[in-house]
């Protein structure tokens, strides 16, 4: 393949994957976020101590875990169809990538929530604040740093799934390294492709590590 | 201003029950300084943490200005709006400061006002106010990071005063500060308490501090108040274990036949130059075999062991002066003419 044969490919790869990515970490973030904080809400000793809620969440997320993602992209076809009408096409792989994500996610959030000093928690509770003002006011604003880090790690992850996604009717880079670089032998392009994955992968994770050094300098050096 | 009675606290851990709290019944006067002291585990922070119910006590009452607060706790875990509005006027302070590190000083005030829901230019007038009143008016852009431990705790003493207390909670809120930053944070609770006629229930594990500002002490043990008072109260219970340890006196007598007394200074005497009026009354010398004077609330205070010549039954009448002037004295020892060196006849004749 010449270079102008392969420029049309890459390009429209990286714009699917970058559009399955983006979308389904808006999801994952949208979902995982409300599930992490309610993980070590409803934990023992959390303030909305519920062990049953807490549980049912644990297994759920535990299983959504511990499935391959290959394996949970075809068990999922019928609930994907169901919601985008077709299984095929980047719109679609939103779906399987988003729950793929979101009991990652949730795990990350919740470590990050935990950390948070309980004593910060007590003088909010001093003030006479609800739970929600001290979700709003006090948790999520201090795991701030910590969650944005787990945000990258979890777009990484689904830069991964979506490679795998293309394999399964998905459209991105994966699915054109399958497809051009795989099946063709095409080694150069599978080269070529790798390395456009790998430069996303290095710019997602400066751009996330930039954003949590600038997030956690607040209140410490002079400003 | 604040009461408790009958508060106990039981925690559950693995199946094992412990008792935090066991009875406590204390009684903090409006507008006083009341110092809750005792040493790790003797209840404190669950008791300063069951006057705002954070947590519940397992049985007893708690009423702030008049409010029965355990009443509004509820069935449940959530402190429900009541028992919330109660809490936020209730300040505050901790031993680590808890301030948010992600918001700016000011911020940080404005916190307990945005949960009141104050309007933005109400907050940020009050929060500049409050920063000028705890001595902190530069420093409203700052993050907590960017101060040392005496300004954050200025910080959060500040945040406690937001919702305009009548009560303020004080747990440690000294004791991870140096010697000095602590006497100018009590300092600062001193002036407040005048200044706002605010009443402070502070709890702490240093002398010093019920000694720099407290009206009124109580100790705790085992989850037990074993004494409270007032600090002159104390100081006229004989035997009392909180005046022994805020005015400690020692030495022993220097020789034989004399008579050693603790005289306990408070109040009016405290003023008076009884020791060598003593002195010249009674033509005796007298040696000052240790002592401990403060001043305790604006007030003279403090206890002086000294040695009378001569045994007991010759200093009847001196004692009783230092009783006339309204001083306590009391007698600790009564050394006879020669020592007893020979224990071994004594013995003969109890067996006789």
């Amino acid at each position: 393949m010449t270079w102008s044969e392969m420029q049309p490919l890459l390009t429209q790869g990286t714009i699917d994957t970058l559009y399955m990515v983006l979308w389904s970490t808006v999801v994952t973030v949208l979902v995982g976020l409300p599930l992490g904080v309610l993980l070590v809400l409803t934990d023992k000793g959390g303030l909305l101590q519920n062990t049953p809620v807490n549980k049912v969440i644990g297994v759920i997320v535990n299983i959504g875990r511990s499935l391959p993602f290959i394996i949970l992209l075809i068990a999922l076809i019928p609930f994907t169809t169901w919601v985008v009408g077709t299984f095929i096409g980047p719109t679609a792989m939103i779906v399987p990538l988003s729950v793929g994500a979101i009991p990652f996610f949730a795990r990350l959030v919740e470590t990050a929530v935990r950390e948070v000093d309980h004593g910060l928690v007590e003088a909010v509770q001093s003030m006479g604040g609800s739970i929600p003002t001290i979700v709003r006011k006090v948790l999520l604003p201090q795991a701030l740093p910590s969650v944005v880090s787990g945000v990258t790690t979890t777009v990484i992850v689904l830069i991964g799934y979506s490679a795998m996604a293309g394999a399964v009717g998905g459209e991105g880079l994966g699915s054109k390294a399958v497809t051009y670089g795989f099946q063709r032998f095409d080694n150069q392009f599978m080269l070529i492709t790798v390395a456009v994955l790998i430069v996303i992968v290095t710019a997602v994770q400066l751009i996330g590590d930039l954003a949590v050094r600038l997030l956690a300098r607040r209140g410490r050096t002079a400003s | 201003m604040i009461t408790t009675s009958g508060l106990t606290k039981v925690y559950q851990s693995r199946g094992r029950e412990v008792t935090a709290l066991d009875g406590v019944d204390l009684h903090v006067r409006e507008g006083e300084v009341y110092g809750v002291i005792g040493q790790s585990g003797a209840g404190k922070s669950s008791l300063i943490r069951c006057i705002n119910l954070l947590e519940r006590p397992t049985s007893g009452t708690v009423t702030v200005a008049g409010q029965d607060l355990t009443s509004l706790a509820g069935r449940g875990r959530r402190a429900g709006q009541e028992l919330r509005e109660a809490r936020s006027r209730i300040g505050m302070v901790f031993q680590h400061f808890n301030l948010l590190a992600s918001r700016t000083v000011q911020a940080n005030i404005e916190l307990p006002l945005e949960i009141l829901g104050v309007s933005g230019r109400d907050r940020s007038r009050k929060a500049l106010e409050l920063l000028g009143l705890v001595g902190l008016a530069d420093k409203a852009r700052a993050y907590p990071g960017q101060l040392s431990g005496g300004q954050k705790q200025r910080v959060g003493i500040a945040r406690a005063l937001a919702g305009d207390p009548k009560v303020l909670l004080s747990d440690e809120a000294t004791s991870a500060l140096d010697p000095e930053t602590t006497r100018s944070i009590l300092q600062l609770l001193r002036d407040l308490n005048q200044q706002l006629g605010l009443t402070v229930l502070l709890i702490t594990h240093e002398m010093d501090v019920v000694k720099t500002i407290c009206d009124s002490a109580a100790l705790m043990q085992k989850g037990r108040v074993v004494e409270s008072g007032t600090v002159g109260e104390l100081l006229a219970t004989p035997g009392s274990e909180l005046a022994h340890e805020l005015f400690p006196v020692g030495g022993t007598a220097s020789g034989p036949e004399c008579t050693v007394v603790d005289v306990t200074f408070h109040g009016d005497a405290a003023g008076r130059p009884v020791i060598s009026q003593l002195s010249r009354t009674y033509n005796i010398d007298i040696s000052i075999l240790g002592a401990a004077m403060d001043t305790v609330g604006g007030k003279q205070i403090g206890r002086m062991r000294i040695e009378l010549p001569g045994r007991f039954e010759e200093n009847v009448v001196p004692i009783g002066f230092l009783r006339e002037q309204g001083l306590q004295a009391e007698v600790v020892a009564d050394v006879p003419a020669v020592p007893v060196q020979t224990p071994a006849p004594l013995t003969k004749e109890v067996a006789k």
